[in-house]
């Protein structure tokens, strides 16, 4: 018996792999993956050497990663963990990039060819501060001066060599935060700056061969200040005061320390305000007062002198030595839609070395960064390259005048993604134009029938391949037959909305979000979420689809919001509007006007809600909705959640007549000493549920309560809010709820003793997945909790239907107590998830699988099948014939079923599913830091013939077929008439 | 197994005892822990007064559970009511028994409650939400021992769904030890869509109580090999049902009667075809004769 059973599982296994696994050949076809770093922080160069240019860049995506010069692609590329941001980074003895991560507490070195980590020292920390590297410059190899970490408190001198620790200096005591290490070239002692609690300096020099404090100097100065600094020379530096209107240059060389204050409107008349910026120039300070960059100079006795000021927002680099001592700087200003770059020498500012005027996509935004790199041109003078990053996100190389190449990296930061249908065909182009010519497709379909019969040569094969990859209109600007071009529509952090094709991936188009007043407050939203606003239907075919996409000035929760309607065929804003209020929630209503456009609610801070559109046409939709209009708020801090309902409209307050006040209709209030709300969810709205019932194996119906009124509530006791293991399994226990939000009904409830989140949860038709840590096994857990419908299971019998006595037809009301009941098995899976989603299609017929996103950035197709109540260790013959897999404590894991195959989505965060035409299949994106796209065909393409379908087989057939019968009937004819002459 | 049968016993015993008594009151089982590994049932406790007046008479008072660890008290609390946008005002009180285990654990029993009756006011109030469709809404202190706790928990419903012949109210209070988590209002059966207009015949409420606490999720079950392996102790499962030939072999059958009808009436044709030959045969003939 074991063996059977064994056996049908294997035989249930196999198949499963069968329907999941893709060829070799085969990656590809229809997915894609990009490979992104993030907004670049810091960028060091590396040019000195022949042989690759390269450049060490680390960014906010906690990647540090090794970018070609040449072309902008990636060498190597390491990410970081989330808490792992990374602080600083240099390249010490010519071959090792040293970053500095995690507060100060993480020194690593990598390889610089090939990315490989040489060493990685894990140093002390108590407290939280800013941390510091500084990597000696020192052109010899042979010595070993050693980098200098502060960070929590300490101060460590670690070898570059091999990353042993060599001396630590304990400054938690008296609090002292070092502000900058000067390492004078040629002497092993080091400077060490620094304050205590803001208004005391304190010098120390420090002997960098042993940690052996050789002098230490301090002075209080009696203002405080503020904490921004510019080194200007290896003795002085130069601070502001907390009050931001005094410069102080401290000097602190020659055994002692000085203070020398220049207020700020010694040095410009409208004084304000001054901010520091952080260029590192040599003997000068850049300082923004007023929108305005000054640059002052210091000259040798700590005497300011304004020398320079521009009034643009100017972007700057540090400076940078070049020949004869001299040391110059790049700056960075726009006009209009060109940007100037400007290389000059720190010393003589009217000499400009270089002078470049650059046409700009104006959909980059303002220059945030500029790093900036020389070398010698052929005619042995000096060249400067810039690299500069954009306001959004993204990086461009600039030189002699030209964009060398650029990066998308907005992509790396994906906050919200929706998809779009792409324009219809013209009808007017014709099929030649776009299509291959009749000669090249019948050539193709010859070398796929060769390839087919094992005829195929090597270079056949490649031909094959690539014409595979480029299949015909894969990436045509035109919606298709199948529903596979799509745009993906993805907005990123920098409140940039990009429109990618699933052909390819490459940008159709991209926007980014300008604020609609202009006003100073609020130049850029970022962008917060995207919505559909007008999904062209039935009626009102002629206009274009159109996006709508939330934004919001300044991160404060009551930040007053701004929303941008993009229309998705052109890319262009059709308008956008300042809306006056602060958004807390938007609310897709499933009511649309009489031109397709959709009807939303946004909730604000002060409770009231808002419709949109504002036309008089949308305001009688919803009066008639009016009483029906439900939604609900989660405070996950206070653990509450509370429904309401409209009341009527807010005109006493204002005199918006698309403005409502609501009312309370429930509350569910968890105990805070003993639960805390840590995941809730939703159905989809848009997703589509094809069989109400479903029909097990001894013929009894089931009937799914499909309701969009659930909510997913999981809550952990507060101990257990934190990581994995910190708790006992006595202390945390995990509470799972499914609440009608409509009357606060709780319809099921379910406790996990022993158990801690974090939860990964997915709701789809009448089920909910959800994945928790089990402190109990030691284990992750998922379980799955199905909820049926009794009230309608009365409707089994034939003669009551064909009669129409049942109530499948009638009206359901949430005010009717539900009679449901809810199945629920729990199985261990091996895996640590980031993320789960669930494949939708079209009509909702395809069994489904959940995509989970694993611990290792790749996404794990796993059939539903196996997160099925219903399993039991024993299925009988007939539950075996319906599909139902023998009950396993665990949830395979499959190799073969991993949908990213051999890529990574680095840093994955969200996987989005969205129907093609074509029932079978759906579309699958995935983004992180990198994007993962693909086609899934859960129960395989069942509706469609493969591409590598071979037609020119077909139609060979068919022809010899035709020959062969045309040949025997004349031969046939032939015999018979000598038949009949005989 | 023994535990489980144990647990049938008790649960029957109970059952057998309130028909027995003809009570109100629920008895409230001692087994409320689960037994180990048992599996795991609701803890669901109903009340049910058919009316207030009944109620306000004083409960007679049951034995008490001889058990030296039971640190029973008595704990009140209001339900509130409000009528659509009017503030709360009491309607109610339920009492109960809070039991406070070894463990610090405590669990509300013996719920009762006493519903007041409306007053003229409140009727004429109630009237005017069934004429506007409105919310009748009530609220329940978050905690039972010092009410109201960290916040009322509020339930409404659309008023036209509690009138039959009198006025029928369901609730289901979510508990969580001391603390009220949510209450479920409603009408004890559905709620007709369109809500038509009803007035109550009697303005006398019949209230129906559940008291629920957590559900255990049962443990993942852990098995590897043994089981698998007790399976082939066990020896042969019982073979599955022997199908009839017909359920067997239909697929052939069908196809095997359509051959075979074709073959009959192929072959009634035949009969006929020779004769028609001969005629095409003659006419040929008389062509020919024509040349």
């Amino acid at each position: 018996m074991a063996i059977r059973v064994f056996l049908t599982l294997l035989l249930f296994l196999s198949s499963a792999i069968l329907s999941f696994s893709l060829y070799e050949d085969q990656a590809g076809l229809t997915d894609w993956h990009q490979r992104y770093i993030g907004k670049v922080k810091h960028a060091v160069f590396h040019t000195q050497k022949t042989g690759r240019k390269r450049v060490i860049v680390s960014t906010e995506e906690n990647v540090v990663a090794s970018l070609d010069l040449r072309h902008g692609e990636i060498f190597w590329r390491h990410v970081l963990g989330t808490k792992d941001a990374i602080d600083g980074v240099g390249i010490a003895l010519g071959k090792y990039v040293i970053t500095l991560s995690s507060e100060g507490s993480a020194l690593r070195a990598w390889n610089l060819p090939d990315g490989q980590m040489v060493w990685e020292t894990s140093l002390h920390t108590a407290q939280h501060s800013k941390s510091l590297l500084s990597v000696p410059i020192n052109l010899k190899v042979d010595k070993d001066y050693p980098i200098i970490v502060f960070g929590g408190g300490y101060l460590h001198a670690v070898s570059a060599i091999d990353g042993e620790v060599l001396w630590k200096k304990d400054f938690t005591a008296e609090g002292f935060e070092v502000q900058r290490v000067l390492q004078p070239p040629g002497s092993s002692i080091i400077y060490v700056l620094g304050f205590i609690n803001s208004s005391e300096a304190v010098v120390y020099q420090i002997d960098s061969k042993i940690g052996e404090v050789v002098a230490q100097k301090s002075m209080v100065f009696p203002g405080g200040f503020s904490g921004e600094i510019s080194s200007v020379s290896s003795d002085k530096v130069v601070v502001l005061d907390s009050t931001r209107s005094i410069l102080v240059t401290i000097g602190f060389i020659d055994g002692g320390i000085s203070f020398q204050k220049t207020p700020i409107s010694d040095l410009v008349e409208d004084s304000g305000k001054a901010e520091i910026l952080s260029a590192l120039l040599s003997n000068m300070l850049a300082v923004k007062v007023n929108k305005r960059t000054l640059f002052v100079k210091v000259g040798g006795e700590g005497k300011l002198e304004v020398v320079d000021s521009l009034s643009d927002e100017t972007a700057m680099s540090d400076s940078l030595p070049v020949a004869d001592d001299q040391e110059a700087f790049a700056s960075v200003h726009h006009e209009g839609s060109k940007i100037h770059l400007m290389v000059k020498l720190v010393n003589e500012l009217d000499n400009v070395l270089l002078k470049e005027t650059i046409q700009m996509d104006q959909h980059r935004g303002r220059v945030h960064k500029v790093f900036m790199n020389n070398y010698i041109r052929t005619d042995r003078s000096n060249g400067f390259r810039a690299l500069i990053v954009m306001e959004d996100h993204s990086l461009l190389l600039l030189q002699q005048g030209a964009i060398v190449w650029s990066r998308e990296e907005g992509l790396a930061s994906v906050t919200d993604v929706t998809t779009a249908e792409l324009p219809l065909g013209k009808d007017g182009v014709s099929v030649a134009k776009v299509e291959h010519t009749l000669f090249e497709w019948l050539k193709g379909h010859v070398l796929k029938l060769k390839g087919s019969l094992l005829l195929a040569s090597p270079e056949d094969v490649v031909a094959i391949q690539e014409l595979r990859v480029k299949s015909s209109g894969k990436n045509k600007l035109t919606r298709d037959h199948n529903g596979f071009r799509k745009l993906i529509l993805a907005l990123t952090r920098p409140g940039k909305l990009f429109a990618l094709h699933t052909g390819d991936g490459r940008i159709v188009w991209s926007m980014l979000l300008k604020s609609p007043s202009n006003s100073q407050a609020c130049e850029r939203p970022n962008g917060i979420s995207l919505y559909q606003w007008q999904v062209p239907h039935h009626h009102a075919m002629d206009e274009n689809p159109s996006v709508l996409v939330v934004g919001k000035c300044g991160s404060d929760s009551s930040a007053p919001g701004v929303l941008s309607f993009v229309d998705v065929y052109t890319g262009k804003e059709i308008s956008s509007s300042d809306i006056g209020h602060s958004v807390v929630q938007v609310m897709p209503l499933p009511f649309t006007d009489s031109t397709e456009q959709r009807l939303h609610l946004i909730a604000d801070t002060v409770g009231h809600v808002h419709l949109y559109p504002k036309t008089s046409e949308a305001l009688s939709i919803f009066q008639r909705e009016f009483q029906n209009v439900y939604w609900y708020t989660v405070e996950a801090d206070d653990g509450i959640i509370r429904g309401h309902v409209m009341k009527g409209s807010c005109s006493g307050e204002t005199a918006d007549e698309y403005c409502f006040t609501t009312r309370e209709l429930w509350t569910v209030v968890f105990p805070s000493e003993s639960e805390k709300i840590i995941s809730t969810l939703t159905r989809k709205p848009n997703e589509v549920v094809h069989t109400q019932a479903k029909v097990n194996a001894d013929q009894d119906l089931l009937y799914k309560y499909v309701s969009r009124n659930l909510l997913f509530v999981a809550t952990v006791s507060p101990k257990g809010a934190g990581e994995i293991g910190s708790v006992t399994p006595e202390e945390s226990s995990l509470v799972v709820y499914l609440i009608d939000t409509i009357t606060g009904r709780i319809l099921h409830r379910l406790s996990h003793q022993g158990c801690q989140g974090p939860v990964h949860a997915v709701f789809s038709e009448n089920w909910v997945v959800y994945h928790y840590f089990n402190l109990r096994a030691h284990k992750y857990e998922v379980t799955v909790v199905e909820i049926y419908d009794q009230s309608r299971a009365e409707n089994k019998n034939v003669w009551k239907l064909i009669l129409g006595k049942h109530n499948l037809t009638a009206p359901i009301t949430s005010y009717s107590r539900p009679e449901v009941f809810t199945k629920s098995q729990s199985y261990f899976f091996a895996q640590s998830v980031k993320t789960i989603a669930v494949t939708s299609t079209a009509k909702g017929i395809t069994s489904k699988q959940l995509l989970i996103g694993t611990i290792g950035d790749q996404i794990l197709a796993l059939d539903k099948r196996f997160v099925d109540p219903r399993r039991t260790l024993n299925p009988s013959q007939a539950e075996k014939e319906e599909g139902i897999i023998p009950l396993t404590d665990t949830l395979p894991i499959i190799p073969q079923a991993y949908v990213t195959h051999s890529h990574k989505v680095e840093g994955l965060r969200g996987i989005v599913t969205a129907p093609s035409k074509l029932e079978s299949t759906t579309h699958v994106f995935a983004y992180g830091v990198d994007l993962f796209y693909t086609r899934l065909a859960p129960s395989k393409t069942y509706d469609s013939l493969t591409d590598d379908f071979s037609y020119a087989l077909l139609l060979i057939t068919i022809v010899a077929l035709v020959a062969a019968i045309y040949i025997t009937w004349v031969l046939s004819e032939k015999k018979e008439l000598s038949e009949k002459w005989r | 197994m023994a535990k489980l049968t144990l647990l049938f016993f008790l649960s029957f015993l109970i059952f057998s005892s309130s028909i027995a008594f003809q009570s109100d009151e629920l008895l409230v089982d001692d087994d409320e822990f689960g037994l180990e590994g048992a599996k795991p049932r609701p803890t669901d406790l109903h009340t049910s007064s058919s009316s207030p007046q009944q109620q306000q008479q004083t409960p007679t008072i049951r034995r008490r559970y001889s058990d030296p660890t039971d640190l029973d008290s008595k704990v009140q609390f209001t339900l509130e009511h409000a009528f659509g946008d009017s503030d709360f005002s009491p309607a109610g009180t339920f009492s109960a028994r809070l039991k406070t285990w070894s463990h610090g654990g405590k669990t509300l029993t013996k719920l009762r409650f006493s519903r007041n009756d409306f007053s003229a006011e409140e009727k004429d109030a109630f009237k005017n939400l069934l004429k506007g469709d409105d919310f009748y809404r009530i609220r329940l202190p978050s905690n039972v021992v010092s009410p109201p706790g960290r916040e009322f928990v509020i339930a409404s419903v659309r008023a036209r769904c509690l009138p039959r012949d009198g006025l029928d109210e369901h609730f289901i209070i979510h508990m969580e030890g001391a603390n009220i988590l949510a209450v479920s209002y409603g009408s004890p059966g559905a709620c007709q869509y369109p809500r038509q207009l009803k007035l109550p015949a009697k303005w006398s409420f019949n209230s129906h109580t559940i008291l629920k606490s957590s559900e255990q999720a049962p443990r993942t079950p852990i098995f590897t090999e043994e089981i698998l392996g007790s399976e082939n102790v066990e020896g042969e499962v019982e073979p599955p049902p022997e199908r009839s030939f017909w359920a067997k072999y239909w697929m052939y059958l069908i196809p095997l009667g359509l051959v075979v009808m074709n073959a009959v009436t192929q072959a009634s044709n035949m009969a006929e075809e020779p004769a028609g030959g001969q005629a095409g045969g003659a006419q040929v003939q008389q062509a020919a004769r024509r040349r």
